[in-house]
């Protein structure tokens, strides 16, 4: 077995209100891929971030060869032999190739750069990645790609002994991730250690050593790659051992009357480098979950269909009608309704009123010619504070004070008042507390009952089970597998989730 | 718990928001006010003479005039987190299409106030486009104008200050009406205007919404683009109105001095009245007592003989002293000297 790189031991971190990690053991070898795997909220980001010296650690070790190291700065760990490629390159587009990789610390003299040099160290420090490109090119006039070859090279640049990649490939088509792939085996072959951090299953298999999981701050486990099969590593990554799942929540009985025609039909509709042509089935009265890990394209998919990202293939026929989604407005238009996931930037409009986010989105549909009255939208208001159970002193009240399921219901009111047909929810109850998190759940089933279509997405399993009739799973962007009626459980989503696409 | 929040429902805040980010630019001006009634004699003396109001208080309303007009414009462009820059050129421009128009006092005023306000309006729709369509940051959008607008002034007047003679121009400016300067008449028209669509229609809440958060505004089906194209287009012709009014005043043309440096006043005035440079929730009766306010610096300086050049110096330590007092941070930093004594 190869030497040790890196061990944390028992690092914890706290933020105001969250331990972010606790008590959390993880260590490198030199010479090795290993992926660091875990859903939103696992710890993945915090802990790496204590690595570099983003945060300072409340707790706990690092070694880095056997010596106790304490990055206070990013800079510090590159000292000591800790260099970071982030998910967006952090690199500067108008600069050639060669100075972003030797930007902070050219070779020279008394301030004077040694230009040749500079761009001698580039042409170096690329090769070792195999790359000859031409590096006086300036860095924006290259493929994002290449871009994140110049980042690696420019982390390799400071004699790196440990390597973090952090989700480097979600930019990057198929070719190009496998390109990235075959630069971190030779890297790992030279010796290094290399932190691998990404949201797809695929290609933890398909490059790493060894995968550590971290849950909700804590550690899960660290696993040889070859014996942890797929089913595992998901049910790790969601907290849900397979006995524990067997014994099950009825799902809701399904609708009377089998099938009807659906209120959606979505066909082949898809997005380069963000959703792979999906089709689905959405109908009135009948609650459709999106399942799948983080980056499996549940919120692109929901995207598509809103008409917030513009669709370059395929089709929607909404209501017997084909349609393409131009925008937000046409698909309120079409009767479309969508909570996203970020409420803060996307969501609510902080500083207005209770009242006036309630009514925003039906004022819209409505124009700006005709104002709905004031008494009326007092009345409409009042109407939702009350049937939501919508905690706020008065409706005049800023929504940015209230808590966030609170803000939460406000969305839902303010969608519910254009009275929608499909009603889109991207993670309707991530970051409230339990009760409204109840609320909501006994909101979108009553909705449903009165005839609505839902599209409910959540990464929490026991929700998507008790809500959905059908569950339509996606992994890696792509649609593998659809389950409905009494097929959903925890387990079957999983399973679904787990299984390889050479089995499928 | 349902029960408790029911009866919390209808009560409604002690004083509404709009009313309660009054209090501060309202406490300055009278603050100036009393200083006045003190220290500068015959500073209220308002005299009625041939039927028509003279006096000090009433030279405030007609010289505000002009930054009024501007700052109804810069409140709404201000809400959506813009800004305008260029509406001291638009004035010029305004101007300048105007007295060449009316250099034959027989010729039509409609056709001259008409070209000049359209003209105005073109400059806005411009920055307009800047902004919404290109998405141009806003200072740099309209500081293209801002620069260029004068050259055009210069252009249209061949580089001269024509002068002019004709009565119905001359009226806009220095006209009376109900005792009181014409250019109070246009000022009124204009903020009832602006009130009444604001609140008539559902613009206000647009512009809000958009300047608060313009992303989850688009995806609540509002366009964010077209409220942003609308607010400037609204800018050019308040300016194109401030720019006749200025242009009547000396019954001339001056494409060089014409407005010059009216827009920071006008922002001034804008964020002095409590709408914040972030955007959002926007005031118009603050802006109204924000260019008041310092309308009535000036005037006060100038009658206590305080030279003009150093004028700007005062004006800067009224406006941080408003601003500073409107900070929720500043208050509580001032308070806890004397919340220590008390305990």
């Amino acid at each position: 077995m190869s030497e040790t790189l890196l061990q944390m031991r028992g690092i914890s971190k706290t933020f105001p209100g969250v331990r972010a990690l606790d008590e959390v053991d993880f260590e490198v070898r030199k010479g090795e891929v290993h992926a660091l795997m875990g859903e939103n909220g696992a710890g993945k980001s915090t802990l790496i971030k204590v690595l570099t010296g983003v945060h300072r650690r409340d707790s706990g070790t690092v070694l880095l060869e056997g010596r106790e190291i304490d990055p206070r700065s990013p800079r510090q760990a590159e000292e000591v032999g800790i260099s970071t490629v982030y998910q967006e390159v952090n690199l500067i587009p108008h600069l050639s190739v060669a100075e972003n990789i030797c930007l902070g610390r050219e070779p020279g003299f008394c301030g004077m750069i040694n230009w040749r040099g500079v761009n001698r160290r580039a042409r170096k420090a690329l090769a070792r990645l195999d790359l000859d490109i031409d590096v006086s090119q300036e860095l924006s006039s290259c493929s994002i790609a290449i871009q994140q070859m110049v980042a690696i090279a420019r982390a390799l640049d400071v004699s790196a002994k440990l390597l973090i990649l952090d989700e480097p490939t979600s930019s990057l088509d198929a070719r190009e991730v496998e390109e990235l792939f075959e630069v971190m085996r030779k890297l790992r072959d030279q010796g290094l250690g290399i932190v691998f951090v990404t949201h797809f299953l695929d290609q933890v298999y398909a490059v790493s050593d060894r995968i550590t999981v971290l849950r909700d701050g804590r550690l899960v486990g660290t696993y040889e790659a070859w014996k942890l099969s797929r089913l595992d590593l998901v049910g790790r990554m969601l907290g849900k051992e397979l006995a524990e799942t067997a014994q099950q929540h009825a799902p809701p009985p399904e609708v009377a009357g089998g099938r009807r025609q659906a209120l959606v039909q979505v066909r082949q509709l898809g997005r380069r480098g963000s959703v792979e042509p999906v089709d689905m089935d959405i109908e009135a009265g009948q609650t459709v979950g999106l399942a799948g890990l983080l980056g499996s394209g549940r919120t692109e998919t929901a995207r598509l269909l809103f008409g917030i990202d513009r669709a370059d293939s395929g089709h929607m026929v909404v209501g017997g009608r084909q349609t393409r989604m131009s925008g937000p407005r046409q698909a309120i238009r079409s009767g479309f309704a969508f909570t996203s996931e970020n409420r803060k930037t996307e969501g609510i409009i902080p500083h207005l009123s209770v009242r006036e986010n309630i009514i925003l989105a039906m004022q819209g549909v409505r124009g700006v010619w005709s104002q709905i009255p004031r008494a009326e939208q007092q009345r409409i208001a009042d109407q939702f504070i009350e049937a939501l159970n919508i905690k706020t002193p008065h409706a005049e009240q800023a929504v940015g004070n209230l808590s966030g399921g609170n803000q939460q219901k406000v969305l839902l009111a303010r969608w519910l008042a254009t009275k929608p047909q499909l009603l889109i929810l991207d993670e309707p109850t991530r970051g409230i507390d339990v009760g409204a998190k109840a609320e909501i759940e006994k909101l979108v089933n009553s909705l449903r009952e009165q005839g609505m279509a839902v599209l409910f997405i959540s990464s929490e399993l026991e929700e998507m089970v008790r809500t959905c009739q059908r569950v339509i799973v996606l992994r890696d962007r792509v649609k593998i597998g659809e389950l409905e009626g009494a097929q959903i459980t925890e387990q079957s989503i999983m399973q679904t989730i787990a299984r390889a696409t050479d089995e499928g | 718990m349902k029960a408790e929040y029911a009866t919390l429902i209808n009560r409604k805040p002690a004083l509404p928001e709009g009313l309660a980010k009054l209090v501060w630019p309202v406490a300055a001006l009278t603050l100036l006010l009393v200083f006045n009634a003190i220290f500068t004699p015959g500073f209220f003396r308002v005299e009625f003479r041939d039927g028509y109001l003279y006096g000090s208080l009433i030279d405030i309303l007609n010289h505000g005039s002009k930054v009024m007009l501007l700052a109804l414009g810069m409140t709404l462009v201000i809400a959506t987190g813009g800004v305008d820059l260029s509406v001291g050129a638009v004035m010029a421009v305004s101007g300048a299409i105007a007295v060449e128009m009316v250099q034959d006092p027989t010729a039509s005023l409609a056709a001259a106030v008409a070209a000049a306000l359209s003209v105005s309006v073109l400059a806005g729709a411009w920055n307009g486009a800047l902004v919404s369509l290109l998405r141009i940051q806003p200072i740099i959008a309209t500081l293209i104008l801002m620069v260029a607008g004068r050259g055009v002034a210069q252009l249209i007047t061949k580089g001269f200050i024509p002068i002019t003679q004709h009565e119905g121009f001359t009226f806009i400016g220095n006209g009376k009406f109900l005792a009181l300067p014409f250019p109070v008449t246009i000022v009124a028209i204009m903020v009832l205007l602006t009130w009444a669509a604001t609140r008539k229609t559902a613009i206000g809440l647009f512009i809000e919404s958009v300047g608060d958060n313009e992303k989850a505004s688009h995806f609540a089906g509002i366009n964010a683009r077209t409220v942003k194209f609308v607010v400037y287009t609204f800018s050019g012709f308040c300016a194109g109105l401030a720019g006749l009014v200025a242009a009547s005043n000396i019954k001339a043309a001056d494409s060089n001095n014409a407005g010059l440096f009216l827009e920071l006043d006008a922002i001034i005035a804008v964020v002095v009245g409590g709408t914040a440079l972030t955007g959002g929730r926007f005031n118009l009766p603050g802006a109204i007592i924000g260019s008041l306010l310092i309308q009535t610096l000036t005037t006060t300086l100038y009658m206590r003989n305080v030279n003009p050049f150093v004028i700007p110096v005062y004006k800067a330590v009224v406006v941080l002293a408003v601003c500073l007092i409107q900070s929720p941070v500043f208050r509580a930093q001032l308070a806890a000297p004397f919340r220590r004594a008390a305990a």
